[in-house]
């Protein structure tokens, strides 16, 4: 984790020199390598912070609906997000990323209960696939609707476009201080659902047997999981997977108790972030593609191996 | 030993939907004995154990556990008290033993506490009283039904309440498992004095086991008392709708129900309970 994160500092599509990382670190910027180096370190911090953010939404969402594809990405909660932000900097003029985030909370809010709603429906409640498929069609729906309301638009198309790819690339101490109350309420919530979680992996009867309020703690890590991710793409735009990913990884690594699973899937979603953030800059030098596109790049096929095991019934 | 409680339930109206599955149940649940809960299908059984663990909620009428409405009792308070098994539980996919059975101290931790001795020690004697100590360390989903259905009760040990309710501990498993299990129970109930209430399809397990059997017909209680006063040919016929010879359980002396196939129920239900046993009537 600090060897990625020290890496992420050091390279970048541009090369630099040891001594013109040292001076960037220590805050200067009169050479061109120590401005790039300069920039890095909040790039870097907000890809920890959005990674850890991502992967613990995903590991609650998963435990919330007992789902092992759920993921902020799939269950459509990025996409609404995302489409809140676009309709107001479309429709209300927002400019400011403290604006964005609220508008992001809501969008998302309002997609994770019309998937939620919409996957209970008929017979069985809301099973795995029938959450997943509700969640797909409805990220496809709202990302059609974004196009929607940006093509008309050539004059915000631009901002738009970069923001909606997924970056860290627009990093600042700024930005940070916006995103992360929101993101520190969101973990100490997911922390503490930690355990309602655990019992609520036993079955719905089981958790109130064991003394669990069952609708208020669902409500409760489900909010965590809305407010986690909803912030995140508020900067960063909408980033797949990483929240998919990281906790199937981490219950090989530490089990399936949420207690640890949580803290784990931080870590290893914050390595996974920076680590993608590097291949991104690196790979097509000297330009930079998108972080997003890199998660998903390596999420896809691992999306694809858990949905082919059986087993996948009982989370 | 495990303290007394009283469990009454009165006037108790339970239904999904416009349907009242229960009509005005009353009922004592006799402390430190094993009650077992037996009727046709449909009859309301599961729901009658929902409604008094609190997972159901009653339409009218009440669920008293030791003077107090258990619907309005702090859930986690409850849960120290009296703990519940729903019928056919699922494991998520590679919990290990030891974790399964760990969750049951849900009740007992506060919202940020660690782990504890007292934790510790329960789940080791839930672990040892079940036989499942050696089977701590590996994966739920790698144990025979029987074994599943011991770590399952395991967990509800380590939630250590004086009462216990288990909707058909047996399903799923076959005759030596079910044994296995309802003498797990029995032994539970002796040494510890933990009050038992439990669902059972099967009706000379129940008279086996039972100290004080509870039929059900059509969401209504048909009969109370020892598995000698209920299980009589003519309750048999009236809550199952089977005509049968009652007669002696050559291990146990509790009654044994033996049916008679639905071609030869023209004859009249025949009283028979202290008879010697005879062949059956096939």
């Amino acid at each position: 984790m600090l060897v990625l994160a020290a890496a992420s500092v050091a390279i970048g599509s541009r090369p630099v020199t040891g001594a013109e990382l040292w001076w960037g670190l220590a805050g200067h910027t009169d050479t061109i390598g120590e401005a790039a180096v300069y920039v890095r370190v909040p790039r870097t911090l907000l890809a920890i912070v959005i990674g850890a953010a991502l992967a613990v939404s995903g590991a609650v969402m998963q435990g919330v609906t007992r789902n092992p594809l759920a993921d902020p990405g799939i269950l459509g909660v990025n996409m609404g997000a995302a489409l809140a932000v676009v309709i107001g900097i479309a429709w209300f003029g927002m400019w400011e990323l403290d604006s964005y985030v609220w508008a992001a909370i809501v969008g998302g809010g309002a997609a994770a209960c019309f998937v939620y709603f919409v996957g209970s429906l008929g017979r069985g409640g809301a099973t795995p696939l029938k959450l997943a498929l509700a969640g797909a069609a409805t990220a496809a729906a709202l990302s059609s609707l974004i196009s929607a309301v940006v093509l008309p638009r050539p004059d915000i198309s631009d901002i738009v476009q970069s923001w909606h790819v997924g970056g860290v690339g627009g990093a600042s101490f700024e930005a940070m201080g916006t995103v992360v109350p929101f993101l520190a309420v969101g973990g100490v919530l997911a922390w503490v659902s930690g355990r309602w979680l655990n019992s609520l992996s036993l079955g719905d009867d089981i958790a109130a047997g064991l003394g669990v309020r069952v609708a208020w703690a669902r409500g409760g890590a489900a909010l965590a999981a809305v407010l986690l991710c909803s912030a995140a793409t508020a900067v960063a735009g909408p980033i797949g997977f990483v929240g998919l990913i990281i906790p199937h990884l981490c219950r090989l690594l530490v089990g399936t108790d949420y207690r640890w699973l949580i803290p784990c899937s931080a870590l290893m979603g914050a390595a996974l972030l920076i680590a993608a953030d590097i291949i991104g800059r690196v790979v097509a030098r000297p330009e930079e593609i998108a972080v997003g596109i890199v998660t998903a790049l390596i999420g896809a096929p691992v999306f694809i191996a858990v949905a082919r095991r059986q087993k996948m019934r009982a989370l | 030993m495990s303290a007394d409680h009283e469990l009454h339930i009165s006037g108790l109206t339970v239904g999904y939907h416009d349907v009242d599955v229960l009509h005005d149940v009353d009922l004592a649940i006799p402390s430190g004995k094993v009650t077992v809960i037996v009727g046709a299908n449909a009859c309301g059984k599961s729901t009658l154990l929902k409604a008094v663990s609190r997972l159901l909620k009653p339409r009218a009428g009440v669920v008293m556990l030791d003077g107090r409405a258990v619907h309005r009792t702090p859930p986690k308070q409850l849960a120290r008290v009296m703990g519940v098994l729903p019928q056919a539980p699922v494991a998520p996919e590679g919990i290990t033993v030891a974790d399964l059975v760990g969750r049951g101290r849900h009740p007992h931790q506060k919202i940020v506490a660690r782990w504890s001795a007292a934790d510790d020690a329960a789940v080791a004697e839930a672990l040892n009283a079940t036989d499942t100590a050696e089977l701590a360390e590996r994966s739920v989903d790698e144990l025979s039904g029987g074994q599943r259905q011991r770590v399952w009760i395991a967990m509800a040990l380590a939630q250590d309440t004086d009462v216990l309710l288990l909707d058909e501990p047996t399903t799923y498993l076959d005759v030596s498992h079910q044994i296995e299990v309802l003498d797990l129970l029995a032994e539970l109930n002796a040494l510890r004095g933990t009050t038992i209430v439990m669902v059972l399809h099967d009706l000379n397990m129940a008279a086996r086991y039972a100290d004080h059997l509870i039929a059900m017909k059509s969401g209504e209680v048909r009969a109370t008392g020892t598995p000698a006063s209920v299980l009589t040919a003519e309750i048999v016929q009236d809550v199952f709708g089977l005509d049968s010879v009652v007669i002696d359980d050559p291990v146990s002396g509790t009654p044994l129900v033996v049916p008679r196939s639905r071609a030869a129920s023209s004859t009249p239900p025949v009283r028979a309970e202290h008879d010697a046993p005879r062949p059956s009537p096939r």
